[in-house]
C-alpha cells in the first residue's frame, strides 16, 4: 500500500493509512527524500496514528527518514504514536532517539512552525 | 465386585429413571405450595438468609423451586445458571455468604428427598429408582448455584481490585498541558503496568506536554520497577510529553545508582514544587502573586 | 502445555507474511480477551520473531495458540525454522547483538515484552523460539 503524501504549504504530510509492508516503508522513505527537494519543503510530518505496530524495521526506517530529511535541509516530526504502541516500542528498546515526536497532526504543525521560525531567525539574523 | 455392581445398576439407571422422572416431576409440582412453604420454614428455622424479609424469601424460594423443577424435568441447567447469577448479584451486596446459599439449596434437596421417601411408601425399588433419577440432577443444581455464586463474588472482587488500582494512581490535569501523577505506596510490577497505561492514556486524552511524576510517597523501589519507570518516561516522550520525576528519597537515589539504572535521560528535580515550577517554565507559564503585581502597578 | 485448539499458523516467506502473521496473532489475542496494551505487545513480538525468521532462516512459520494453565490463561507465540540454527543462544539474548546489520534488538526485546521465553536451537537443523503472554 502506497502512503499518500500531501503538500501543505511549506510542509509535506505523509499519513500512513494502515499497517505497512517493509517495501512500502522504504518506498515512503525514498518518496519523502525526493519530494522534499522537489517542493523545497521546510519540514516533513509523518502521521503514524493508523499503525498498530512499530517494530525494529519501522523504527529504523523512521530514523532514516529523519536523518535523510535533515541532510536535505528540512525537519522531520513523527506524530500520532499510540500509547500502547509507544510502550511496546520502548520495551523493545526502540526509542527513536534523535527523532522529534509529538502527539498528533495538530501538534506536528505547531512544532514545524516553531522550528522553522527559529531557523529563519537564525538564518537571517533577525 | 465393582464390575458386578455396575452390571446390576446400569439397567436400573437407564430404563428405570426414564419411567420415574415424569412421576417425580409431577409429584414435586403437585406439592409445590406445601413443599415450598416447608422449605422456607426450614430456612428461617436454620437462621439462614437473615438479611432478607419474609416476603423476599417467599419470592426467591418460589423462583428457585420452579427452576429446580425445571431442571429435573428438562435436565437443562441454563435457566438455573442465569437465575443463580442474577440472584447472586442481588444478594451478595447484602452480605449473604457462600455457606448460606449452598445451605438453602441443600435444604431444598432435603425437603424434596423426604417427600419422595413418603411418596414411595417405603417401596425400596421405587425409592431407589427415584433416587437414581433425582440425585444427579440435585447434585448438578447445587454445583450450578454454588459456582454461579462464587463466580459472581470473584467478578465483584476483580471489579473492586480494578477500582482500587485505578484510584491508587490518579492522573491529575493541573493546567493546560500539564499532568501530575502522584504515586503513593509500594509499586509492584502489576501496579507499575497500570500506572504506565494510565499515564500514557492521560497524556493523549489531556494533550499533555509535560508530566510530573512525584514519587515522594514511594518507600522503596527495585530494579524492575525502576527500569519500568525509565521506559515510561521514554514512552511519554514518544507521545510528545516531557517527564519530570520528583521526590526521589535518599534511599531510592542510592538504590538506583547502586543497581545501575540509567537515569541520565530522566529529568529529576528535588520536590513536587520544583517539579511544577520547572514544568511551568517548559510550558511558558509564569506564576505571580496578585499582591505583587498590584504593588508593581502602583509603583509604576 | 495444553493445546486447546484454535491454533493459527502463518508461513513466513516474504515481508508481506509478517503483516499477515501479526494480524492473525492479534485477532487471536482479541478472541482471548487481551487488552490493547497486551495486543500491541503480542503484535510487536510476532513482528520481530517473523522478521528474524526472514533474516536468519529465509523462511519459517509463526504459530500462535491459546494456553490454559489454571488459574492463568494466555497466548503462546512460536517461531520455528529449519535454518542454520543459533550457535550461541546466550549471545543473541544480549542487547545489541546482531549478525545481519543493525536489527539486533529482536530477541532480547521480545523476551522483555513477553512473560515467558525460551529458545531451542540445533545448529544446522533449525531454531524454535517460544514465548508466552499471560492475561493480566
Amino acid at each position: 500500500m502506497q502512503v499518500p503524501i500531501l503538500k501543505q504549504g511549506p510542509y509535506l504530510i505523509a499519513s500512513v493509512q494502515a499497517a505497512l509492508r517493509d517495501a512500502d516503508l522504504i518506498a515512503l522513505r525514498n518518496a519523502l527524500t525526493e519530494q522534499v527537494g522537489t517542493y523545497r519543503s521546510r519540514g516533513v510530518i509523518v502521521d503514524v496514528t493508523a499503525m498498530d505496530v512499530l517494530d525494529s524495521f519501522a523504527c529504523r526506517t523512521l530514523s532514516e527518514i529523519a536523518s535523510m530529511i535533515r541532510l536535505r535541509g528540512a525537519q522531520t516530526v513523527i506524530v500520532g504514536i499510540q500509547p500502547e504502541v509507544a510502550f511496546s516500542m520502548v520495551q523493545l528498546g526502540l526509542k527513536l532517539e534523535g527523532v522529534a515526536t509529538v502527539l498528533d497532526l495538530e501538534e506536528g504543525l505547531k512544532y514545524m512552525e516553531r522550528r522553522t521560525k527559529r531557523m529563519d531567525h537564525g538564518r537571517y539574523g533577525k | 465386585m465393582s464390575a458386578a455392581r455396575k452390571v446390576t445398576r446400569r439397567p436400573g439407571a437407564e430404563g428405570g429413571t426414564a419411567d420415574v422422572f415424569p412421576e417425580l416431576v409431577a409429584h414435586v409440582r403437585k406439592n409445590r405450595t406445601r413443599l415450598r412453604e416447608e422449605w422456607a420454614h426450614r430456612i428461617t428455622e436454620a437462621d439462614m438468609l437473615t438479611v432478607m424479609t419474609e416476603e423476599e424469601i417467599a419470592t426467591e424460594t418460589t423462583s428457585i423451586y420452579d427452576n429446580y423443577v425445571n431442571v429435573l424435568e428438562t435436565g437443562d441447567v441454563e435457566a438455573m445458571e442465569a437465575y443463580a447469577r442474577n440472584l447472586s448479584e442481588r444478594i451478595i451486596p447484602r452480605g449473604v455468604e457462600t455457606d448460606e446459599v449452598i445451605g438453602i439449596v441443600l435444604l431444598l434437596r432435603d425437603v424434596l428427598l423426604r417427600s419422595l421417601l413418603e411418596q414411595s411408601q417405603c417401596r425400596l425399588d421405587l425409592l431407589s429408582r427415584m433416587l437414581d433419577a433425582f440425585e444427579p440432577a440435585a447434585r448438578r443444581i447445587t454445583v450450578t448455584v454454588a459456582a454461579g455464586f462464587v463466580h459472581e463474588r470473584e467478578r465483584i472482587i476483580r471489579q473492586q481490585q480494578d477500582a482500587i488500582r485505578e484510584l491508587s494512581t490518579p492522573v491529575l490535569p493541573v493546567r493546560e498541558g500539564l499532568l501530575i501523577l502522584p504515586i503513593v505506596g509500594v509499586i509492584d510490577p502489576q501496579r507499575a503496568r497500570q500506572l504506565t497505561q494510565q499515564l500514557l492514556r492521560g497524556i493523549r486524552a489531556n494533550r499533555a506536554k509535560v508530566v510530573v511524576i512525584d514519587i515522594t510517597g514511594v518507600p522503596s523501589i527495585n530494579s524492575t520497577v525502576a527500569n519500568h519507570l525509565v521506559l515510561t518516561v521514554e514512552a511519554a516522550r514518544l507521545l510528545g510529553a516531557a517527564a519530570i520525576v520528583t521526590g526521589l528519597s535518599p534511599e531510592i537515589a542510592q538504590t538506583l545508582v547502586t543497581i545501575g539504572v540509567d537515569l541520565s535521560k530522566m529529568n529529576t528535580v528535588c520536590d513536587l514544587r520544583e517539579g511544577i515550577e520547572e514544568a511551568d517554565r517548559t510550558l511558558g507559564f509564569r506564576v505571580t502573586r496578585m499582591d505583587d503585581s498590584i504593588d508593581q502597578e502602583k509603583g509604576r | 502445555m495444553a493445546v486447546t485448539g484454535n491454533e493459527v499458523r502463518v508461513l513466513i516467506k516474504s515481508d508481506e507474511d509478517i503483516l499477515a502473521a501479526r494480524q492473525e496473532g492479534r485477532e487471536l489475542g482479541v478472541r482471548l480477551g487481551f487488552g490493547p496494551s497486551d495486543l500491541a505487545v503480542i503484535a510487536t513480538s510476532i513482528s520481530e520473531l517473523a522478521r528474524n525468521l526472514l533474516l536468519y532462516a529465509k523462511n519459517g512459520s509463526i504459530i500462535c495458540w491459546p494456553i490454559n494453565k489454571e488459574p492463568r490463561k494466555g497466548i503462546v507465540i512460536q517461531a520455528e525454522d529449519e535454518g542454520p540454527g543459533i550457535p550461541d543462544v546466550e549471545a543473541v539474548l544480549k542487547d545489541g547483538y546482531s549478525t545481519s546489520g543493525g536489527l539486533g534488538l529482536g530477541l532480547p526485546g521480545v523476551r522483555r515484552m513477553m512473560d515467558e521465553f525460551a529458545i531451542v536451537s540445533h545448529p544446522g537443523r533449525g531454531t524454535t523460539v517460544t514465548a508466552i503472554k499471560w492475561k493480566e
